[in-house]
């Protein structure tokens, strides 16, 4: 006979996502890698920023891969390859944010060695709703938003900018043509991330972009200084 | 739209726990969906009757409940439920040295399932023929 019972569960919805996430962030503390995952709306300039943080970071003499989230195309991976650094694709299929389990598999279909990366670039798929829940096993979150998108784009995507540990404000070389009040959208990136740490920069006039990888490498130090 | 993949993760993770309990079916799955949670709630009911389509949760009630954004100053001490679009500034001194307590929660609370119970094959098996 059928009873009807009620089971506690008390469990995330998305525990299977946060467990591969805890395991993949386990990985790459151990094999040194400072991983990072970029999320902004489409357009922001993700893969410019990149772009220029890749070449820096290379010129440097440090070992940097990519995961390039995309739709469809493997328009961006082709781009960041060029720059010399590992990249591989992660085709989404329309899917609109990347799950731990992919970046897993994705880390084994590349075929990479950890210990040899220094750096892992996460590029989300352009979306400020959905990458938000899922948890990809990175040490910082990064947040792009471009001086194009209005000042109040942190408050009305609330979820995904208090997720994030850092934001980089891009295309700063347009804030007068687009008369942008860039301490007001300052002040409302802190509205909803108190301590965010925020960066200006251009890709394309190549402004800013250092202290930002100064900062990628003063974060990796900071964590493995056995390395 | 993730609302899918969420609900399909819901599925999985309660048609886990039920099959581990021996539950044939399971009537009604009970969440806590938090304000800063990022998921929309009727987009989510809509995609948990596709999810659970051909799996025991099939027909069973998504019972959401509805968890406030709640911060705590740092400053004052005031404990405040604020809505999500304003920034998370104190309403009490407008500090900005707050902390969310709760609001994030994507959380099964509970599930209802239907189990053949021991003590009812124990009373059939006792029946004189």
């Amino acid at each position: 006979m059928l009873k009807t019972r009620l089971l506690e569960l008390r469990q995330g919805v998305l525990s299977k996502n946060d467990q591969i996430a805890e395991r993949l962030r386990e990985r790459f503390h151990s094999e040194g890698v400072l991983a990072l995952n970029f999320v902004s709306a489409p357009g922001s300039g993700k893969t410019m920023l990149l772009e220029r943080v890749l070449e820096r970071l290379l010129r440097d003499g440090h070992r940097v891969a990519v995961l390039a989230g995309d739709l469809e195309t493997d328009n961006d991976a082709q781009r960041l390859a060029r720059t010399g650094a590992l990249v591989h694709q992660i085709q989404t299929h329309g899917a609109c944010h990347l799950e731990a389990e992919w970046v897993q598999q994705h880390i084994a279909e590349a075929r990479w060695d950890l210990s040899d990366i220094e750096f892992l670039f996460i590029e989300n798929v352009g979306n400020l709703v959905c990458p938000s829940s899922y948890d990809l096993g990175e040490d910082l979150r990064v947040v792009l938003i471009s001086v194009t998108e209005g000042e109040d784009k942190p408050l009305k995507y609330p979820v995904l900018f208090n997720s994030a540990d850092v934001a980089v404000i891009t295309k700063i070389d347009l804030v007068e043509a687009v008369e942008c009040d860039l301490e007001l959208m300052k002040r409302n990136i802190r509205a909803v991330r108190p301590d965010m740490r925020i960066f200006e920069t251009s890709a394309k006039r190549d402004i800013g972009i250092q202290p930002f990888v100064d900062f990628l490498i003063e974060e990796r130090k900071q964590r493995f200084t056995f390395c | 739209m993730h609302e899918l993949s969420i609900a399909q993760s819901l599925v999985d993770a309660v048609a886990e726990a039920a099959t581990q309990a021996g539950a044939q079916r399971v009537a009604a799955v009970h969440l806590r969906l938090g304000a800063l949670a990022g998921v929309e709630k009727e987009a989510l009911l809509f995609c948990y009757d596709v999810a659970t389509r051909g799996t025991p949760l099939e027909g069973s009630a998504l019972i959401i409940e509805d968890v406030p954004l709640v911060i705590t100053c740092e400053a004052c001490g005031a404990r405040s439920a604020i809505p999500i679009n304003r920034g998370f500034a104190c309403p009490a001194c407008g500090k900005l040295h707050t902390r969310i307590v709760q609001g994030k929660e994507l959380e099964i609370a509970s599930i209802e399932v239907e189990v053949e119970t021991p003590e009812e094959v124990a009373d059939v098996e006792d029946t004189p023929a």
